[in-house]
């Protein structure tokens, strides 16, 4: 059967699935619509958080971040996963207990302050747009290059799908598709990590092949790899970080961004007790580690295979013909993401490093320069074509990678449109609406946000690539402490937050703008993002874990300035810490 | 909470204790080991490379599992223990 056909087969029928559970689970309150009814297993909600978290970041680019920067990238991997900690411990069971619908809504409540509230509804907005434009396009390429349609046509497509089981099914639509996601994303990722792992090492498990024999050289795998790149002018693929402080400051705005992430909190809203939240935080990682551990094996495994690929006789014999090039390297120029220059004209592609280090063995070699640059998100997808891997692999790769996609832009447009449903429509300009028209508000919210997220998407704007600086940045710097100080602090009041929110997001943005341009626009950067020019080295990307530094001191010294919080608010901190009397997700 | 106040206070405290150790276990093998320490693990070798590369791409991440369900178990007794489980 012809690729396409298979490629077809495999993503229509997820969608046919997904379609399935959105007429089956329709929403017929705000409750069903915000928080699933409130009576979600929490097992069944980790694979829901599994998905929801897992985007086309960590399924398409993350394995392309590691095996570009190995070691030094680790960041990610840590990053991504240490935030459920945090969030399993310090906000997780509290909001829980809390019972409301959305993230603002416990900042209006425990800071008393309608403006509070609306500096969340912004940071979350903002974060979350940021966040689903890259999953939107992200989907539009998968589309375009496994479906052949123009990708603002599969751009369309993923929108019309999302529409018919969010808007019908708000929350209790998006967890149970979710969780059939979160099986076709990981099914995808890992059967080909485990055919590779079984061509290269002999063992099935990707994440001890990574640590275990190379089987043709008798090599230590990743020893075999140093070995290759290093002989092509790359750093040792374990090389150690010189700058410590960045990568620890990175990690750390990784992890307190992951925990302040309104589309995740949300989804721990939805269980139907507070000690299911702390469950549903380990079954969480566990589902999102089955992803995390593979990923780094996919990257060292990949990358090996690419450099086996072009010098099929070692790296001291002469590369690949260009003529006689493998298929998917045909398929992917097409698409533009592999582009190939023969700058000296012998017919053959050199893939080296082009640095003045590696001059003199270049200029031996004949070499001169770099020919073929392969885009590092392209890697996950071309995986199976690289390893010869069966048809039908490629086209459960192309389904898992429209599932990460759909389901993180499902979670995200949810928490943006209860945001707007909630906290804005109800919260403020229409408090006596009922049940009935909140659940319509929430559903024509949710409409706009997929149009308006399908056109950013088809047409990003500049910050659309700035998902780490922007979301978890925002998030680190505004939402996590104010969250946090709210249920560990009885002493924070209104102006303390709201004076913590602002100066630590202000710090982080401005920080952010001096090297990236103001609002993203180029060209308006005050100096040039190298690391030479960044304060002790500290990357714009790190800088929102210093912004929550920033938050927390602002926020104590302005609360301990002014009066205590009133003794109702008080009461309130006091019941969010202990379980009990935690009825279902509820409303007011 | 007014008929077990005190309860209530030393539920609080050993929550906090609980999440105190937990984190400083999280930090240990993320920005310790993974991290800052590297260059001291660096003569223990596995699989081809160190432990510190070892706790960055795999180790690290299996710990945040086990502190999490290990802090839901004890939590969970906790709430029963000072009677503020819910029914």
């Amino acid at each position: 059967m012809d690729q396409f056909y298979i490629n077809l087969l495999f993503v229509g029928g997820s969608f046919a699935l997904y379609i399935g559970i959105a007429i089956w689970a329709k929403a017929g309150s705000t409750s069903d619509f915000y928080v699933a009814g409130g009576g979600v297993h929490p097992i069944t909600n980790g694979a829901a958080i599994g998905a929801d978290w897992m985007s086309a970041a960590s399924f398409i680019s993350m394995a392309g971040l590691i095996a570009a920067g190995g070691y030094a990238n680790s960041t990610f991997l840590m990053g991504w996963t240490g935030g459920y900690v945090l969030l399993a411990m310090l906000l997780a069971p509290y909001l829980r207990k809390f019972g409301k619908f959305t993230v603002p809504e416990f900042i209006g409540d425990r800071y008393y302050s309608q403006n509070a509230r609306l500096v969340a509804v912004i940071c979350l907005i903002v974060a979350s747009v940021t966040y689903v434009i890259g999953q939107m396009a992200g989907a539009g390429v998968a589309f375009s290059r496994f479906l052949e349609v123009d990708s603002t046509m599969g751009l369309m497509i993923a929108a019309v799908v999302i529409f018919l089981y969010a808007v019908m099914g708000g929350m209790k639509g998006i967890t149970y598709t979710q969780v059939a996601q979160y099986c076709v994303l990981i099914i995808a990722y890992t059967i080909p990590a485990v055919f590779i792992s079984l061509q290269l090492t002999g063992n099935p498990i990707p994440g001890l092949g990574l640590f275990s024999t190379h089987t043709e050289s008798g090599l230590p795998l990743l020893q075999k790899l140093n070995q290759v790149i290093t002989d092509l002018g790359f750093n040792e693929y374990t090389a150690d970080v010189d700058n410590k402080l960045n990568m620890v400051l990175f990690t750390l705005t990784l992890m307190i961004g992951t925990a302040g992430l309104p589309h995740v909190i949300i989804r721990f809203f939805t269980v139907p007790k507070v000690a299911d939240a702390r469950w549903s935080g380990g079954w969480a990682l566990v589902f999102i580690a089955l992803l995390y551990l593979t990923a780094p094996a996919v990257a060292s495994m990949a990358r090996l295979n690419l450099m086996t690929t072009i010098y099929p006789d070692g790296t001291a014999a002469a590369p690949l013909e260009y003529d006689e090039r493998p298929n998917w390297i045909k398929e992917w120029e097409i698409t533009g993401l592999i582009t190939f220059e023969d700058k000296n004209n012998d017919g053959r592609i050199q893939l080296y490093n082009d640095t003045p280090a590696f001059e003199d063995e270049a200029e031996s070699r004949g070499w001169n320069g770099n020919e073929l640059v392969v885009n590092r998100d392209i890697l996950v997808l071309a995986n199976p074509e690289i390893a010869n891997l069966p048809g039908w692999v490629i086209g459960l790769i192309a389904a898992g990678g429209l599932a990460a996609a759909l389901s993180t832009a499902a979670g995200l447009l949810l928490a943006i449109s209860s945001a707007v449903s909630h906290d804005l429509i109800k919260g403020r300009i229409n408090p006596s609406i009922t049940d009935k028209g909140e659940l319509m508000a929430a559903r024509i919210s949710m409409a706009v946000a997929i149009v308006v997220a399908t056109y950013l998407g088809a047409n990003p704007p500049g910050f659309a690539a700035q998902v780490v600086a922007l979301a978890f940045g925002i998030a680190a710097a505004s939402l996590f402490p104010a969250l946090m100080m709210g249920i560990f602090s009885k002493r924070v009041n209104n102006v303390g937050a709201i004076a913590g929110m602002l100066s630590g997001l202000a710090f982080t943005l401005t920080y952010i703008f001096v090297y990236k341009g103001w609002l993203f626009i180029p060209g308006t950067n005050n100096l040039a993002d190298t690391p030479e020019n960044w304060v002790l080295g500290i990357s714009p990307l790190s800088i929102g874990a210093i912004g929550a530094v920033v938050n927390f001191t602002v926020a104590f010294i302005v609360s301990n300035a002014t009066e205590e919080p009133p003794v109702e608010i008080q009461e309130l901190v006091e019941s969010v810490r202990y379980p009990r009397g935690a009825g279902s997700a509820h409303d007011h | 909470m007014s008929g077990h106040s005190y309860d209530a206070e030393a539920y609080w405290k050993a929550n906090l204790r609980l999440i105190f150790g937990s984190l400083v276990v999280w930090a240990l093998v993320s920005y310790g080991f993974a991290i800052l320490l590297r260059p001291m693990l660096a003569g223990i070798p596995i699989g081809g490379t160190d432990l510190g590369f070892w706790f960055a791409q795999q180790g690290s991440i299996l710990t945040f599992i086990a502190l999490i369900f290990h802090y839901a178990w004890r939590m969970n007794k906790l709430d029963e223990k000072f009677g503020v489980h819910e029914e």
